[in-house]
Formats: structure tokens, C-alpha cells, sequence
């Protein structure tokens, strides 16, 4: 039975690659939960299955057994037409290399998830401006990525995660490519504007300097959550304002 | 997501400016191939599709085109006449002959020999002088590059002479006739001056032009002239397909000109396929973006056919464009005069573009719709 108020429900989830020699077991028996309103970090070596979670639990990969809730429905229920559906509405993600279209200027990048959504492009990118502005970036909203720092481009692709107001948002190592004083600005950022009742944010990450903005810190290492880690999440002076 | 398609087309520069030059090259060189080669295999037909009135031509059942020709004899000409369904027949002489200048300079000629009381198959357009004129004492009617040879620098006037088979020549009239195969000059006079410009020759009945009497078929004619005089006879049509046909068989034209289209065919196929390629693979990740993030693989398929169609399209016209200034410059030069731009080649290159871009997006289509879109995760 799935309580209300829970974003990712795992019991017992598998992902195994390959078959005969070459299996892999990315992951082995997966429990997790990860409440609304929540910021979980999922943490551990490379290779110890945290990317291929987070895959998981967007729907980008199967799983290859178990069950496995997120936001109610059933990811590996759904046709694929329906989980992209899904993953449009429901989903904001924010890369590691942050994944901009460096043709699009940084309000266009923003406007992309309510592109896809069939929003008229004025529309998308007068919200996509007006997003950029809430997170201090009106003065770059038609910067091309290239013409953006690190910290710039990644609070572009926090917008863009961000813009069509969805329920989870998943950070893939969102600090790991900027220098630790940027890392821990997007991050105040992240906590700021992203976690909200009714919104769960989940981040992989190496970068023990971010750990304080977890409320939950699941510990992985071989395919499996070694330790799940209760945390009393630092709440930026930005939140406190409100 | 169209504008988002196109930004990501023209944001690298040098790779959408070569996809252009790519197609516009390709498409270029076919559509200016396919031109010049049917403009030169035309040109066998020319001096049968100058005549007009008449719309059957009787020749020698070995005749295969016009300029190879085995007289007939001079009663056939009657024979023909007296078929059914012919209203009217007159003799047509085509042959070669040496044409000399004032000033010692000669060339092989085409003598068109016509029909003393008709001038059937006399020329078209006349640039100076009348066909009226072909009554004078050795009278001759020469075409403009014809008279250009031999009178170079000089005004297109009447009265010039020319020596043929040591006779006089008097040029009465300069006319536009289509160039011929060989790019001789093309002299139109009377069938019994002709005798006298070409030497002696026991028979000077090349054709037997006829014209079906009102509402019979060209078809049935033909077919009733062959089967009462056991002659050749072609409607202007088949006939010049048959001189078409002849040279396609018989000569390296259609190899060599094969030979560069195939090369346009590849260059336009392989280059703006493989850029296209590396284009779309370079933009996978962000494809693996676009799907993370919800945009449906219908939608960026949608994304590639329209970069494909925008670069295909731009290069076509391009093309195009070049082609068409290539023809408007060359068919006011007399020696490439008549070979045109036929709007069927834009047509036929517009599809070959359009394929060869389908194909080119298709590879990279296909490599876009198995990507996992996890890919986004791995760093």
C-alpha cells in the first residue's frame, strides 16, 4: 500500500545488463522511499548504481524486476508514448553537463519543456524570461550557453527543470563540473526554489559539500542503498525571506 | 519545436553552409548534365523537327536516322502518292556537301534540298531575306552560325557567294535553323538546284514527305505506305526517336554523360549524407536531452525531415538558380544555341534532391530513435 504524500516508492528493484557472461547487476533490490516536499541525495563510488536508478526511476530505463512506484503510476505500466507523456508533465532534470541546446539562447532553453508541450513559442519564451528572472538571470535570458559561466548556464538548466512546474525534479551531479563556491550557489538556489510541498528533488551526487541540503541521504555501493541517512536539511537564507 | 530544429541547422555554420554547397553542386551538375545531353541528343532530330508541314517521312526500309540516308528512286515518289489516306507527297533531299568561302575557307555542309513548287520544309524563321527567294538562279537560304563562318564580323545581309562543287552559291536569306548534331552549317534550297550543288549522284530522293489527308491517323498512313511501297515510313515523332535512339546506341555519349551523373549522383548523395550524419550525431546528446525531457520521437523525426528539407530545398534551388543563369548564358552563344533548361530535369532533379536528402535523414533518423535517451546521464 503507497501512503500519500510519497514521490518514488522502490521495493526490491533490479536492473540487470547484459545476459550470459556478461551480465551486470547495476542494481540489486532497490527500497526506497522518497516523500513529497523531500530533497534526497543518492550518494556512493562510480559504478555503485546511482545513475542507473535515477534512470530507473525516470522511466529512461526499465527496471528489470521489482516494483516501482513514482508519482503513482507504474513507469514500466506505461506505453512508451504515455511515459514520455509522463516524464513532460510530471519531471524537471538537471544535468551534469547541463544539456543545452547551444543554439537556443538561455530563455529559449528555458522554454524548451513547455515547447514540447505544445506551448506557442512567444508564450514559452516570455515564461521562460520571466523563470529566469526569479532565479536572478533576467540580465542573461538571451545569452547564448556559450556566452554563460558554468554557474550561469547550470541556474539556466535549473529554470528549464523547473518552468513547466513539475513534480520531481532529479539533478543528475549538478555541482560536479562547477568550482565549489558556484556548486554551493546553485545548490542554495536548487533548495530555494525547487523543494516545495508537493515536489520531491532527488540528486546524485559525489560532492560531500552538498550534503547538508539533503533532508534524506541514501548511501549506495554495488547496486545496492547500503545506508539510508536522515538529515536535518540546511535551509538557505532565500527560503527563510519567505 | 520547428524554430528550435532550424536554430540548431544554422548554429554550426560551416556544416549547414557545406550540406548547401553540397546539394546545390550535385544538383547543378545533373540538372546541367541531363540539359546538355539531351540538348545533344536532340540535335540529331533537328532538321527533322524543322520541318512542319509535312508529318510522315518514306525512306529506304534500311534508313535507321536522318543522317545516314540510302536514296530512293524517283517513281517512289509517285507511289506514295497514290496511297490512300495521303494528301499530298513531295521529295525531300538531305545530304552533305562542301561549301567554299571568298576567302578560301570550307566546310562540310547539310543541303537541304526542297520541293521546287512547294518549298516544303523550308525553314522556319528567317532572320533576313524570304524562302521566296529560293526561285532565284542558284539560290540558297544559309543558317546564322553557317553564314557566321563563313562571313565572320559581317552585317547578316543577301547577295553573298558562296562555291559549291564549283558553282555559285547566292545566299537569298539568313534563317534560325535548329543546330545540328555536327554543327555544320545548314543550307536550305531547291530540289533541282541541289543536283547541281552536290555533284552527280544517280539519286537524289533522301525522303518522300507526306501529309495524311484530314482525320486519317499519321499511324495509318504510315502503315499503309509501308505496306503498298514496301518503303520505311515514320511519323516526325518516331522518326526522331529513331535518330535519338541511334546515337544513344551507337556513340559514348550516353557513357560519358552516365558517367557524370553517376559522380553528381554520389558526390550529391554521399557528402550532404555523411555531413547530414555527422551533423545529427553530433547533436545526439541534445536529442537524448530533448527526449528526457518529454519531446516525443515523432516530434524530433519531425525535427530532422524539416533540417533535411531546409537544406535540400535551399541547395536545390541554389542549384537551380546556377543552372538556370548557366543556360540563359550559354543560349545566346551559337555553338551551345538550343540546348535549354527543360523544366522536366528541374523536376526530375528536384526529386532526385528530395530522395537523396529523404535517405540522408532517414540514417540519421534512425540513429536518434534508438538512442536511450539515458545517455543524457552519463557525463
Amino acid at each position: 500500500m503507497i501512503k500519500d504524500g510519497i514521490a518514488v516508492f522502490s521495493q526490491d528493484v533490479t536492473k540487470v545488463f547484459g545476459r550470459g557472461d556478461t551480465q551486470v547487476h547495476a542494481l540489486r533490490g532497490i527500497d526506497l522511499n522518497i516523500q513529497l516536499g523531500e530533497l534526497t541525495m543518492l550518494v556512493g563510488p562510480s559504478g555503485s548504481g546511482k545513475t542507473t536508478l535515477l534512470s530507473v526511476i525516470t522511466g529512461l530505463l526499465d527496471a528489470t524486476s521489482g516494483d516501482l512506484v513514482v508519482l503513482g503510476r507504474r513507469p514500466g505500466e506505461l506505453s512508451a508514448e504515455d511515459l514520455i507523456l509522463f516524464r513532460r508533465e510530471n519531471l524537471g532534470f538537471v544535468f551534469q553537463q547541463f544539456n543545452l541546446l547551444p543554439a537556443l539562447t538561455a530563455a529559449e532553453n528555458v522554454a524548451v519543456p513547455l515547447l514540447a508541450g505544445g506551448t506557442k513559442r512567444q508564450q514559452a519564451v516570455a515564461r521562460g524570461e520571466e523563470f529566469l528572472a526569479t532565479l536572478g538571470m533576467a540580465h542573461r535570458a538571451h545569452a547564448l550557453p556559450s556566452e554563460l559561466s558554468g554557474g550561469e548556464q547550470q541556474r539556466v538548466a535549473l529554470a528549464r527543470a523547473l518552468v513547466h512546474e513539475p513534480k520531481l525534479i532529479v539533478c543528475d551531479e549538478p555541482t560536479s563540473a562547477l568550482d565549489g563556491r558556484t556548486g554551493h550557489a546553485v545548490m542554495e538556489l536548487l533548495s530555494a526554489a525547487a523543494v516545495r510541498p508537493g515536489r520531491a528533488v532527488i540528486i546524485v551526487t559525489h560532492d560531500a559539500r552538498i550534503f547538508d541540503f539533503a533532508d534524506q541521504i541514501a548511501h549506495m555501493d554495488d547496486g545496492r542503498i547500503t545506508s539510508l541517512e536522515e538529515n536535518r536539511r540546511m535551509v538557505p537564507p532565500q527560503l527563510l525571506r519567505h | 519545436m520547428n524554430f528550435v530544429a532550424l536554430k540548431m541547422l544554422v548554429a554550426d555554420r560551416a556544416k549547414y553552409f557545406s550540406l548547401i554547397f553540397a546539394i546545390a553542386f550535385a544538383s547543378f551538375l545533373l540538372a546541367n548534365q541531363v540539359s546538355i545531353f539531351i540538348g545533344i541528343m536532340t540535335r540529331p532530330s533537328s532538321q527533322i523537327q524543322d520541318v512542319v508541314d509535312a508529318d510522315v517521312w518514306v525512306m529506304d526500309p534500311q534508313t535507321h536516322y536522318s543522317n545516314e540516308v540510302y536514296a530512293l528512286r524517283d517513281y517512289d515518289l509517285y507511289r506514295v502518292r497514290s496511297v490512300p489516306g495521303v494528301e499530298w507527297a513531295v521529295p525531300l533531299y538531305k545530304g552533305n556537301g562542301r561549301a567554299k568561302g571568298p576567302d578560301g575557307r570550307f566546310r562540310t555542309v547539310i543541303l537541304m534540298g526542297l520541293d521546287d513548287a512547294t518549298l516544303v520544309g523550308a525553314p522556319r524563321k528567317m532572320l533576313v531575306g524570304s524562302i521566296q527567294d529560293l526561285d532565284q538562279p542558284d539560290a540558297a537560304i544559309i543558317d546564322k552560325a553557317g553564314y557566321l563562318y563563313f562571313f565572320p564580323g559581317q552585317p547578316l545581309e543577301v547577295g553573298k557567294t558562296l562555291q559549291m562543287n564549283e558553282r555559285r552559291v547566292l545566299i537569298v536569306g539568313v534563317s534560325d535553323a535548329s543546330a545540328p548534331f555536327e554543327s555544320f552549317p545548314v543550307l536550305h534550297t531547291r530540289y533541282s538546284q541541289a543536283l547541281g550543288f552536290v555533284g552527280r549522284e544517280r539519286n537524289l530522293l533522301s525522303f518522300v514527305l507526306a501529309k495524311p489527308t484530314p482525320g486519317t491517323p499519321v499511324e495509318k498512313v504510315c502503315k499503309g505506305i509501308e505496306a503498298a511501297t514496301g518503303l520505311r515510313a515514320r511519323s516526325t515523332a518516331e522518326f526522331s526517336l529513331d535518330s535519338f535512339l541511334f546515337y544513344l546506341r551507337n556513340t559514348g555519349i550516353p557513357v560519358n554523360f552516365g558517367i557524370t551523373v553517376i559522380i553528381a549522383l554520389v558526390v550529391g548523395t554521399v557528402i550532404p549524407g555523411q555531413t547530414f550524419y555527422i551533423f545529427t550525431v553530433e547533436n545526439l546528446k541534445q536529442f537524448g536531452a530533448l527526449k528526457a525531457i518529454g519531446v516525443t520521437n515523432r516530434r524530433i523525426v519531425g525535427m530532422i525531415l524539416l533540417q533535411a528539407l531546409v537544406v535540400g530545398g535551399t541547395g536545390y534551388a541554389l542549384g537551380m538558380g546556377i543552372t538556370a543563369a548557366f543556360f540563359a548564358r550559354t543560349m545566346s552563344y551559337l555553338p551551345t544555341r538550343g540546348i535549354i533548361f527543360p523544366w522536366q530535369v528541374m523536376a526530375a532533379v528536384g526529386v532526385v534532391v528530395l530522395l537523396v536528402v529523404g535517405l540522408a535523414s532517414l540514417i540519421s533518423v534512425r540513429r536518434v530513435l534508438v538512442l536511450e535517451p539515458a545517455v543524457v546521464f552519463r557525463g
